[in-house]
């Protein structure tokens, strides 16, 4: 009974916060020490670089207090670096929250940072960069510098993006880092669910376990109507290769390869972000960081 | 002449008993995983108020989203049909008909002499329909039915995201950490549903006399806001829920008329 009981309190949702300092290279007082802080709905991403390359990194979820939470991811970005916050030149507030970064000198829309952040990633060949944060989903093309040419954005509605996620692994209790993998793991792909509406998924999965399927069938079949959403922002947008996926849900497997099969077009494999830093999750905030080192260079001209 | 209509709607089946152009006897059960067991349930309630036995019924109709798997039914009706032919019975006047259910709304439009001419509906999507103001009740830790008297109290509304039920539940948390009022909340609430509701209803033209039903329609925080966004009077029967239900016994009436004819 009281493992019954410890089972119900385990939140699937919540995903594992992290950070990283790349101390291969150690910062001297002269370099130019750029942070950019990415503060979403769900996660709050810090990146801090020098001279333009990434040393570090904090992701962390985002409270109910987002000056709070900007502050606290960019203190985990600095943990152990022995940077302090007198030592950043120039910091970029971006994402949902921009606007409530305290310490930043100028906010920039998380569109132009996550292409910005992308074209850092990948390299210039990037033209299409689908990122699903938290609460809204983009379709986003650039030039060969990282530069937006179009947009599209879903921020209406949660079926596809990150929050929605959450609900459905907490719905099936399935950890929401495993959900990608659990996806795949059916035999043969069932049709995707009718009604993408988070809210009414709710229902429908339970009446679809009541008639016998597997946690993983639904899952499969309610990843499958994700991506087919956000396969039609792509189309709708234009898809150039190459292309790329940022936000949270690009560690989403399951997401990440229905896409693939619903465009025919394979994604830019994702670097091994635990070796060198270039972690899509962050692009954002790398986009913001690479920002302000170009701010403040603008700044030392005049 | 008896005849009974049974809707089967998402979160309850309502059944009304009508005979001779009155309603003699309504039920009522909660859909469940068995909505056909439900139906059972709110006809011998139905039957029981109206003092009469299923043997008594000439024809029965069912309508609402799982109409097909009603027991006993000789015929069914699509719920826009069923809705305008209970405006028109409410309210002869009734030329734009608003039917808001847990799962789904729709707006009906109906000519001179009662006729439908035109549809829209609101599926797929939780918040616009009674679902929307049942999270947020949920997330504001407040019985349903207090949702409204509470938003009356209100002076102003405080934004929230009224696009979708899962970022409206966090704009709800947020604003309680913002230690925005309850009130204030609930009638956030209603106002961005009223929004919803209201865009929905013009694209087919506000024509008077407007007339609201289903369940959501008991809500005098909605009623409220819907008015002050419409802008104009809104007719609610004393029972919007049953609406669904007479508008399929009419259907019954007629077909049976007919039949007998």
């Amino acid at each position: 009974m009281s493992d019954v009981a410890q089972k119900e309190d385990v939140e699937y949702w919540r995903w594992q916060e992290y950070h990283r300092v790349f101390s291969n290279k150690k910062w001297k007082n002269k370099d130019i020490i750029t942070a950019g802080v990415d503060v979403g709905s769900v996660g709050s991403k810090a990146a801090i670089m020098i001279d333009g390359e990434v040393y570090s990194w904090g992701v962390m979820r985002t409270g109910s207090n987002s000056p709070e939470s900007a502050k606290k991811a960019l203190d985990w970005a600095m943990e152990g670096t022995g940077l302090r916050l007198n030592d950043l030149k120039y910091i970029v507030g971006t994402g949902y929250g921009r606007v409530n970064v305290p310490m930043a000198n100028k906010a920039i829309t998380e569109i132009a940072c996550h292409a910005k952040g992308a074209n850092y990633i990948w390299g210039p060949s990037v033209r299409t960069v689908l990122d699903v944060g938290g609460q809204d989903i983009k379709a986003i093309r650039c030039d060969e510098t990282g530069r937006v040419t179009s947009f599209l954005m879903n921020d209406k509605c949660a079926a596809g993006t990150g929050r929605g996620m959450e609900v459905f692994a907490d719905l099936l209790k399935i950890p929401i880092e495993d959900i990608g993998k659990v996806s795949l793991s059916v035999e043969e792909e069932p049709p995707p669910v009718s009604c993408t509406c988070v809210a009414f998924a709710k229902t429908e999965a339970v009446g679809l376990l009541r008639k016998g399927w597997s946690k993983e069938k639904v899952l499969a079949a309610y990843t499958r109507a994700m991506a087919v959403r956000m396969s039609n922002l792509i189309s709708r947008v234009g898809l150039e290769r190459e292309f790329v996926i940022t936000g949270g849900q690009s560690k989403n497997i399951g997401i990440v390869t229905r896409i693939e099969t619903i465009l025919g077009v394979k994604c830019l494999p994702t670097p091994n972000w635990r070796e060198n830093g270039l972690d899509p999750m962050v692009a954002g905030a790398i986009g913001a960081a690479l920002f302000a080192k170009a701010l403040y260079e603008k700044e030392q001209k005049q | 002449m008896i005849t009974a209509g049974v809707d089967l709607g998402t979160q309850s089946v309502k059944v009304v008993i009508l005979k001779d152009g009155s309603v003699v006897g309504r039920g009522k059960a909660f859909s469940g995983f068995d909505p056909a067991k439900a139906a059972e349930q709110a006809m011998d309630e139905a039957l029981m108020t109206a003092n009469l036995s299923l043997s008594d019924l000439s024809h029965v109709t069912a309508t609402g989203a799982s109409m097909a798997l009603a027991p006993k039914a000789d015929s069914t009706v699509s719920m826009m049909g069923a809705d305008a032919k209970a405006g028109i019975f409410l309210f002869p006047k009734a030329r734009t008909i608003i039917d808001i259910g847990a799962e789904e709304a729709r707006a009906v439009k109906c000519d001179d002499r009662g006729v439908m001419v035109e549809f829209v509906v609101n599926e797929r999507c939780a918040a616009g329909a009674g679902a929307f103001i049942e999270a947020m009740a949920r997330a504001l830790e407040v019985k349903l039915e207090e949702m409204g008297p509470l938003s009356l109290k209100a002076e102003r509304a405080s934004p929230i995201n009224a696009s979708c039920v899962i970022f409206g539940e966090s704009d709800v948390v947020t604003l309680i950490h913002r230690q925005e009022s309850k009130p204030e909340i609930a009638r956030a609430v209603f106002d961005a549903m009223a929004d919803r509701i209201s865009s929905m209803v013009h694209r087919l033209g506000v024509n008077p006399d407007v007339v609201l039903l289903g369940g959501v329609a008991k809500d005098v925080g909605f009623v409220a806001s819907l008015k002050r966004k419409l802008g104009i009077d809104i007719l609610i029967p004393e029972f919007p829920e049953f609406a669904g239900a007479l508008g399929a016994a009419l259907t019954a009436a007629s077909k049976a008329e007919r039949s007998q004819k």
